[in-house]
């Protein structure tokens, strides 16, 4: 964090970033909007009453080609690639040998090759990881000359569609590459605020461009990683690093349905003793919804308590303010004891406990495309 | 403001007579933190160190503390910052105020920065 600013890496759309009056600071090596001058509450908000505009190009995206990339993948996760019809993302996991989280990332057919998106702080060992498992004959190429844009909100498809006409008949997890104001793109319906939205690829040069034909539509407006963090939160979303990492499982972080039907009768992924155990046996601990009462915030590495004391039966991994829910919220780990709907929980926030409640997630409902 | 001081941790002191000050947080820092979500303030009668944190101020990204300027003796909490947290982003050194500090030693208010000398502390940390 401490990274100065002058040796961070720039987004296409730094220069838009700055126009907008964005305040930059350092993320995963690059300078990134937390916010823009409407705070990051009120592009929250915007995002879920019309349509935001992210920028998340500094996220690794690459392609594969050649026969056997799919089989390839599969020997990185627990997802079933090779059944992913032309036309289809799937958000899936990249597992260690010992079950644990390596990635999260998104992985898309479209016909003569697959598109993957990586975590901005992960894509140099994503690929290095994805390069050195493929066979001869099929070849992985990043695309750093690519910018990302999420488009997201419960306005974003009638907003897009004068630009862009095929776009409202993509299915949600759909992805088809098309023209968006005349730039060449590949977009999915997806996103990570829970909102119906889109996910578009576009080259760095026409990014800007691009960005701007966004922003002039009605509805839309520019948000940036503040809101992006609260409103997946509320989502339910993990975060790379903070919820899911290469101590947490699958199983533990909820996440077992990214694990395909055949390669639960194959088990031959990375890690997947381990997945297989905790499917039969139950795992020790399972990522929740935690509800804080009252209005104070419990972050993350807040232990988790039960409410007659006793020592910590987990802790929060992602905790904050959730604008649309008008209240705290958090996400963490607990002793699967403790783990059910309902239970009576204690906060340990600096030093007092904060009665919360565990909740199922997500804390606002998805609005996806159906 | 000529009764008014400032600390380096962006605290405004306000010296309302005799030996009780008002605390509150600037206009600049209000602005850096964004939504305030949340404050944490310290119970009535709490003595507390020079530049000890005893408050906090939530936004909505990340929690902040909030330094005793001075070693002393809280009086006052500012009650509707529980209802309206907001407050401190409206209006920060009016309607939210944080807390009252009864003081034993008025003279140290001297060692704090005058208005001027905060706006050029703010200016050289941009």
């Amino acid at each position: 964090m401490a990274t100065p600013v002058d040796v961070l890496l720039e987004t296409p759309l730094a220069g838009l970033h700055r126009r907008l009056g964005g305040r930059l600071v350092p993320f995963a090596g690059y300078a990134m909007p937390v916010h823009y001058p409407a705070g990051i509450l009120a592009e929250h908000l915007a995002c879920r009453a019309g349509a935001a505009l992210f920028d998340v190009s500094h996220m690794g995206q690459a392609e594969l080609r050649g026969e056997g990339a799919a089989a390839a993948l599969e020997a990185l996760t627990p997802a079933d690639v090779r059944g992913l019809k032309p036309g289809r993302q799937r958000y899936a996991l990249l597992t260690t040998i010992t079950g644990g989280i390596f990635d999260d990332f998104m992985v898309a057919n479209l016909g003569d090759r697959l598109f993957v998106v990586v975590n901005a702080a992960r894509k140099e060992e994503d690929f290095a990881l994805i390069e050195a498992a493929l066979p001869a004959g099929v070849t992985m190429r990043r695309l750093p000359d690519r910018a990302l844009l999420a488009f997201q909100g419960p306005r974003a498809t009638e907003a897009i569609a004068p630009l862009a006409p095929d776009l409202a008949a993509l299915p949600f997890m759909g992805i088809a590459e098309t023209r968006i104001a005349g730039v060449p793109a590949i977009a999915s319906r997806s996103g990570y605020t829970g909102e119906d939205g889109f996910e578009i690829s576009a080259p760095a040069a026409e990014a800007e461009r691009l960005a701007e034909a966004l922003l002039a539509l009605p509805g839309a407006s520019p948000a940036g990683l503040g809101a992006r963090d609260s409103l997946r939160l509320e989502a339910g979303l993990c975060l790379y690093g903070s919820d899911i990492d290469e101590t947490t499982s699958p199983v533990e972080a909820g996440l077992t349905w990214t694990v395909g039907k055949r390669r639960r009768t194959e088990w031959n992924f990375p890690g997947a003793e381990r997945v297989r155990g905790e499917l039969s046996n139950g795992p020790s601990r399972l990522r929740v919804g935690l509800k804080p009462e009252g209005r104070q915030p419990a972050r993350a590495h807040t232990p988790v308590h039960a409410p007659d004391g006793g020592p910590a039966l987990g802790e929060v991994t992602s905790g904050g303010f959730g604008p649309s829910l008008g209240g705290p919220m958090a996400m963490g780990y607990v002793a699967r004891s403790h783990a059910a709907d309902g239970t009576s929980l204690e906060l340990m926030v600096r030093g007092r406990a904060l009665p919360a409640r565990v909740v199922p997630l997500p804390f606002t409902p998805h609005r996806y495309a159906r | 403001m000529p009764d008014t001081k400032y600390t380096t941790s962006h605290e405004w002191v306000r010296m309302d007579g005799g030996d009780v000050v008002t605390i509150g947080i600037t206009d600049h820092a209000q602005t850096a933190l964004g939504d305030v979500v949340f404050v944490d303030l310290p119970e009535v009668g709490r003595e507390v160190g020079g530049n000890e944190a005893c408050a906090v101020v939530e936004s909505v990204k990340a929690a902040s503390d909030v330094y005793a300027p001075l070693p002393g003796k809280v009086v006052e909490a500012n009650a509707r910052l529980s209802e309206d947290p907001s407050l401190v982003n409206r209006d920060p050194t009016g309607e939210g105020w944080f807390y009252k500090l009864e003081i034993a030693d008025a003279a140290a208010l001297d060692e704090l920065m005058d208005e001027a000398g905060y706006q050029r502390f703010v200016e050289s940390q941009a």
